[in-house]
């Protein structure tokens, strides 16, 4: 230890012990109100030169947003919307820069305003702190005894007292009143009744391509590895509701080695051909990206992922059971149809499933 | 025994190993070599010198006879048109494993794909390599092609064509810059992870309007002006959080903070 250390060293130690005792015995009643820290004039308060700037940054901005809306003006008319005599690529280029021009010369003219606004209060406008106490919330004793004699007053008027017919039935009417809104939950639709628990698909109907111009599929048009997306004949005629039927119906077609099926999976195959429903059993995505060296089914929405070798079980994800499998086989001209309906209702599960 | 255990991590070990394996290889090489001779006298030409490519460039994976073996499939029957996407593509020869063969610089050359594509041809029927007349777009039908493709490809790679993901590191891959004819090929050999789309579930006219219809989604400028990848709601989000979100955030603070 030198003299240096040794010289400042007993000053602090000092100073510490001080802190300490008044810590330990001189604790005051009340502290200070420390107020509010000193007043920071900004540069534009005391510099005119600086006040000056700040007064043509101002001026700039809002300059700037009547270029914005020259600008706006000026695209609207300039850009030519007429796609008579363009192509389609070329209406798509003149459509996109007008729209670019418009969304700026907006954009330009509304934060131009917006930002002189508030450039010019921070900068210019007065500056100093005010301090504004709040009343008390309570009334004076005067005020909270006027009101009660006007409302006191309105009751007598109103004779609610004397007259309990006209209050016993005025009850009456108000706890009625919400009843209407219970019946009218009813119109908010049917019971769904057996449209979730049934498809189109009936014993006999043909498998047709879900494509422009549809037509059946052969048993002998699928090579391994193939898929083909699945809807049933007739649907398009005969389909009451068509876009819910289309929704329920959907099934992957898919061919793979007849010995890699699961043994429940077999009766329901036609050669190694499975149909399933392509309706996530999760909340109902379209499960239809099948990879066909691992015979996966991954839904694309969140990841539930399916294994056709293992009659479609859920090996991943939140689904929680087998996409349905659709039984099939082949009619006498060759052609693959349904065994018959889903022995299970398609897609996410319901209150009435079971 | 011991002695050999304890000198396996010497730096010298792997190259031991390297140099048996390598003298192996040339041992087995070597003694399947005269099997060609006999076979040569009644093929083409094409295809002697392409199983001479086979066994120096695929073997090691596909077996000798391209029987196939572990991972490697048998190639008996998957015809040119698979040799010429996946070596065209420069997917194979396969440079390491792993959950798929990604796309890659091409590491054999016209000439001898056509070679191999004979040989491989040549050991089972199965698709040829489209001529250009089936891969034209100008012949197909750009809007059935978008409602073929929306029902049959789009879950994958995407309805503007920009690939997707798939599980344990699969993936679709993006079709913007692929040859019209390897989308072709690719349809009807099913690649890897995609399944297989034959003349008969996507007709040949059908191929064309689903080629045509990637030719005018890879040509058609993007009405925002950015892309943004077309891959939809994530990079949207992502530019909406991140970009927006920020400017938003950075006039907050302007407006919090005093003026100096």
């Amino acid at each position: 230890m030198n003299d240096e250390t040794g010289g400042t060293m007993p000053a602090h130690d000092d100073h510490d012990d001080s802190a300490v005792a008044t810590r330990g015995d001189q604790v005051p009643d009340r502290f200070e109100n420390p107020g509010l820290p000193a007043h920071q004039h900004r540069m534009a308060d005391t510099d005119a030169k600086a006040a000056k700037r700040a007064e043509r940054q101002v001026a700039a901005l809002f300059t700037l947003s009547m270029v914005g809306t020259v600008l706006l003006l000026v695209a609207y008319f300039a850009v030519k919307l007429e796609y008579n005599n363009m192509s389609f690529v070329e209406s798509l280029d003149q459509l996109r820069l007008s729209n670019q021009l418009l969304g700026g010369g907006l954009a330009i003219a509304l934060l131009g305003i917006g930002a002189g606004a508030v450039h010019w209060a921070k900068t210019l406008m007065p500056d100093e702190e005010r301090i504004e106490y709040r009343h008390l919330q309570r009334g004076t004793d005067e005020e909270r005894a006027e009101a009660t004699a006007i409302l006191k007053l309105g009751a007598d008027e109103s004779g609610i007292a004397r007259r309990p017919l006209i209050r016993n039935t005025l009850i009456g009417a108000m706890a009625m009143f919400p009843i209407p809104a219970l019946v009218l939950l009813r119109d908010t639709g049917p019971m769904p009744g057996k449209h979730l628990s049934e498809t189109f698909w009936k014993e006999g109907i043909r498998l047709e391509r879900d494509q422009p111009g549809g037509g059946a599929v052969k048993a002998s048009d699928l090579t391994l590895g193939s898929v083909v997306h699945i809807m049933p004949e007739g649907l398009e005629e005969k389909a009451e509701d068509l876009l819910n039927e289309r929704a329920k119906a959907a099934v992957l077609l898919i061919r793979l080695e007849p010995e890699l099926l699961a043994a429940e999976s077999v009766p329901g195959s036609y050669n190694g051909i499975v149909a399933y429903s392509k309706i996530c059993t999760h909340v109902g995505c379209p499960v239809a990206l099948y990879e066909q060296r691992t015979h996966h089914l991954l839904c694309p929405c969140h990841q539930s992922t399916f294994d056709l070798t293992q009659n479609c079980k859920v090996i991943f994800g939140p689904a929680k059971r087998a996409l349905p499998q659709l039984a099939i086989t082949v009619d006498d001209e060759g052609y693959l149809v349904a065994k018959g309906p889903f022995s299970e209702a398609v897609g996410p599960s319901f209150w009435e499933r079971g | 025994m011991t002695a050999l255990a304890a000198r396996r991590r010497h730096p010298l070990a792997t190259a031991l190993l390297v140099l048996l394996g390598l003298v192996i290889t040339g041992m087995a090489y070597a003694a399947v070599l005269p099997g060609t001779a006999d076979a040569a006298g009644t093929v083409s030409q094409d295809v002697t010198a392409g199983r001479k490519l086979f066994q120096a460039n695929c073997a090691t994976c596909h077996g000798m006879n391209a029987e196939g073996r572990n991972n490697a499939p048998s190639l008996v029957g998957v015809g040119a048109a698979a040799v010429d996407f996946q070596v065209g593509t420069g997917r194979m020869p396969l440079q390491q494993s792993g959950p798929q063969a990604p796309e890659a610089p091409r590491r054999l050359s016209d000439e001898d794909t056509t070679q191999l594509a004979a040989y491989i041809a040549s050991l089972g029927a199965g698709p040829a390599i489209p001529d250009a007349a089936a891969v034209d777009p100008a012949s197909g039908d750009v809007s059935r092609g978008a409602l073929i493709f929306r029902t049959n490809c789009a879950m994958c790679h995407g309805a503007a064509g920009k690939g997707g993901a798939l599980t344990r590191g699969k993936y679709a891959p993006d079709l913007s810059k692929t040859s019209e004819t390897h989308i072709y090929e690719a349809m009807v050999t099913g690649p890897q992870s995609m399944p297989v789309f034959n003349d008969k579930t996507i007709d040949p006219q059908a191929k064309k309007d689903v080629i045509a219809y990637l030719d005018q989604i890879n040509s058609t400028p993007n009405p925002g002006g950015l892309s943004l990848g077309r891959i939809g709601p994530v990079s949207e989000g992502l530019v909406a959080w991140l970009v927006a979100l920020g400017i938003l955030l950075g006039f907050a603070t302007w407006l919090g903070a005093k003026s100096s």
